[in-house]
């Protein structure tokens, strides 16, 4: 299966990600020939193999929920990009914001 | 006395710290050297922490005298002994740029668990390593710092994506450092420089600190001159960790050979890893190697991993998709780079447009298209049934024979630039690597000889879970009798 720039662009939406048209180009090409390598999957018959949920060997168990010490916030608005008042800032997200 | 200290293993140096030979400052600073010396070429180390290393060899020498004067023999298992840590492990203080440039300006306040266990058994962490961009890649040319240089050729790749680490140890500028494999970049650096590495079995390290690639992958491994190294940092640094789920709360102990002899081991060889491709220099290394080990004792029979070349379909599917999910978070609000936009969904688009290399980009469209609504079943579905299979092939041949002995790579190391236009070809270097991790299994790469070219030649060996003390013991048992580990490339 041959990938569209349609199919591009939206799988780029997807995963919030702008490419250029030449990336756009590029990517449609070689997304292609790996989509079309892992298709030698579907010559398995695996109607009666269960999905692998997990490869952990043993049970894992949910640790106590224990209150504990935070992080300090102050390190970790160390490295926003834009912070302001103890918070992370950000473009507003909706409409008539300031 | 300075002169020669960077040509000793970790435990040879430990013991002459013990000993009073030298100081833990005389130590770090003969590295310390070699690094100012022959980092600007190879490109192994990204960051070099020259002051706190001192700092802490000098709190460390001082922990030596302490225990000298008042007689006391308890110390740290590690005290004193520098190490090298790849750039996604989290050192807190210290850049994790992760390769990438969306991190560039990234310093962690907090430490990986891996890395806090052994801080506190003493290391002296020398600086953080170079990687393939967020540990995807398998020569470490998807750096956004410049690709690390092979110390036994300096116009190949080290491989990767551990490949700063790898590079660092062969050539004498650590006595060991730490790496992480999720399809083999453990292992197969390991193999292109000449190392003993050991990918542990899932759920025996915590991730804890580490950035996450592929979490049903991920796994924290070591990079050693030889197997009795990585065993040191092992014993120290596995175990459960609450702060990842996936560790197991006890370790099984399984049996291993003690000593020299290898009498009554069974190896298993698999056909499937002796196919076109394989290089026949890499082959005859291989199979020596395996004489070798029988010659110690043991038994080589015969086995097969049926699903095998299923592995590399798989994993291009599940190691995206794992990917894609984890790598959500870079989107310019609480880390990283971000390019100041107007409208959120755009700045999150132009942050990671511009901060992600292509290799990042591509692995994140492919998972982004496996797990995208109509798809879902017939890739990622089908993978995780797939996985099932390659995982049931394991535990059949793990009934039959104690360890697997394979190749590690198909070819020595190749030419930086090679695989340069096509990814699919560069996949195909981790295609003896990368069933392991999807298996959860722990894996040894030691050096095996050299080719026409004087590069190095890698044995894999892999064994059921938890059996990474097992492999550790074949492989001790092994250098006893050999001395490629011994090795070095001149620089």
């Amino acid at each position: 299966m041959r990938l569209t720039k349609e199919d591009v662009e939206h799988i780029a939406l997807l995963a919030r990600l702008h490419l250029s048209e030449e990336e756009k180009e590029r990517f449609g090409e070689q997304l292609s020939n790996i989509l079309e390598h892992v298709g030698k999957l579907q010559e398995l018959d695996t109607k009666d193999v269960p999905a692998m949920a997990s490869i952990v060997v043993e049970r894992s168990r949910l640790r106590p929920d224990e209150p504990a010490a935070a992080m300090p916030r102050a390190d970790l608005l160390a490295n926003a990009p834009d912070a302001s008042d103890e918070q992370f800032k950000v473009p507003p997200v909706l409409d008539g914001g300031p | 006395m300075s002169a020669g200290l960077h040509e000793l293993s970790a435990k040879q140096a430990l013991a002459g710290l013990r000993a009073g030979k030298f100081s833990s400052v005389e130590l770090t600073r003969a590295y310390l050297e070699r690094i100012e010396q022959h980092n600007p070429r190879l490109n192994a180390y990204l960051h070099v922490a020259a002051e706190s290393a001192l700092q802490a060899a000098a709190a460390a020498d001082k922990q030596y005298a302490k225990a000298k004067r008042s007689k006391s023999a308890k110390l740290p298992a590690l005290l004193g002994l520098p190490i090298a840590v790849k750039d996604v492990l989290a050192v807190a203080g210290m850049p994790a740029t992760c390769g990438s440039r969306i991190l560039e300006n990234f310093v962690p306040s907090y430490t990986a668990t891996s890395v806090q266990r052994l801080l506190d058994a003493g290391v002296v962490i020398l600086g953080k390593t170079n990687t393939d961009e967020f540990a995807m890649g398998s020569s470490t040319e998807n750096s956004a710092y410049g690709v690390t240089h092979n110390p036994w050729d300096e116009t190949r790749v080290p491989g990767g994506s551990s490949g700063g680490s790898a590079a660092a140890v062969a050539a004498r500028l650590a006595p060991v450092a730490l790496g992480t494999d999720t399809g083999g970049s453990v292992r197969q650096p390991a193999a292109f420089c000449g190392l003993s590495g050991l990918k542990t079995t899932y759920g025996r390290v915590s991730r804890y600190g580490l950035v996450a690639f592929g979490s049903s992958l991920d796994t924290v491994g070591v990079l050693a001159r030889d197997a009795a190294d990585a065993g040191l940092i092992l014993k120290v640094m596995g175990g459960y960790d609450p702060r990842d789920a996936t560790t197991v709360e006890k370790t099984p102990k399984l049996e291993k050979p003690s000593g020299k002899s290898l009498k009554g081991l069974r190896i298993g060889v698999p056909k499937e890893y002796f196919i076109d491709g394989l290089s026949a220099e890499v082959e005859n290394g291989v199979r020596e190697a395996i004489r070798q080990l029988e010659a110690l004792g043991a038994k080589a029979v015969p086995v097969s991993l049926p699903h095998t070349e299923y592995a590399l379909p798989v994993y291009y599917i599940i190691a995206p998709a794992e990917a894609s999910a984890n790598l959500a978070r870079f989107d310019g609000v609480r880390y990283g780079l971000r390019v100041a936009q107007d409208d959120l969904i755009e700045m999150f688009k132009r942050s990671r447009g511009a901060g992600f290399g292509p290799e990042v980009k591509r692995r994140i469209m492919i998972g982004s298209y496996a797990l995208s609504a109509g798809y879902y079943d017939a890739y990622y579905g089908q993978a995780q049934k797939v996985r099932a299979l390659i995982r049931r092939d394991f535990d059949n041949v793990f009934k039959k024979v104690d360890i697997i002995a394979a190749p590690s790579t198909p070819s020595t190391a190749f030419r930086i630039g090679a695989h340069g236009n096509d990814p699919l070809e560069m996949y195909l270097e981790d295609v003896f690597t990368l069933p392991a991790n999807l298996a959860g299994v722990p894996g040894l790469c030691v050096c095996a000889g050299f080719d026409g070219q004087s590069l190095p030649i890698g044995l894999q060996m892999l064994g059921p879970h938890f059996a990474d003390e097992r492999l550790l013991a074949v492989a001790a048992a092994y250098q006893k009798v050999t001395d490629w580990h011994k090795q070095a490339p001149a620089l």
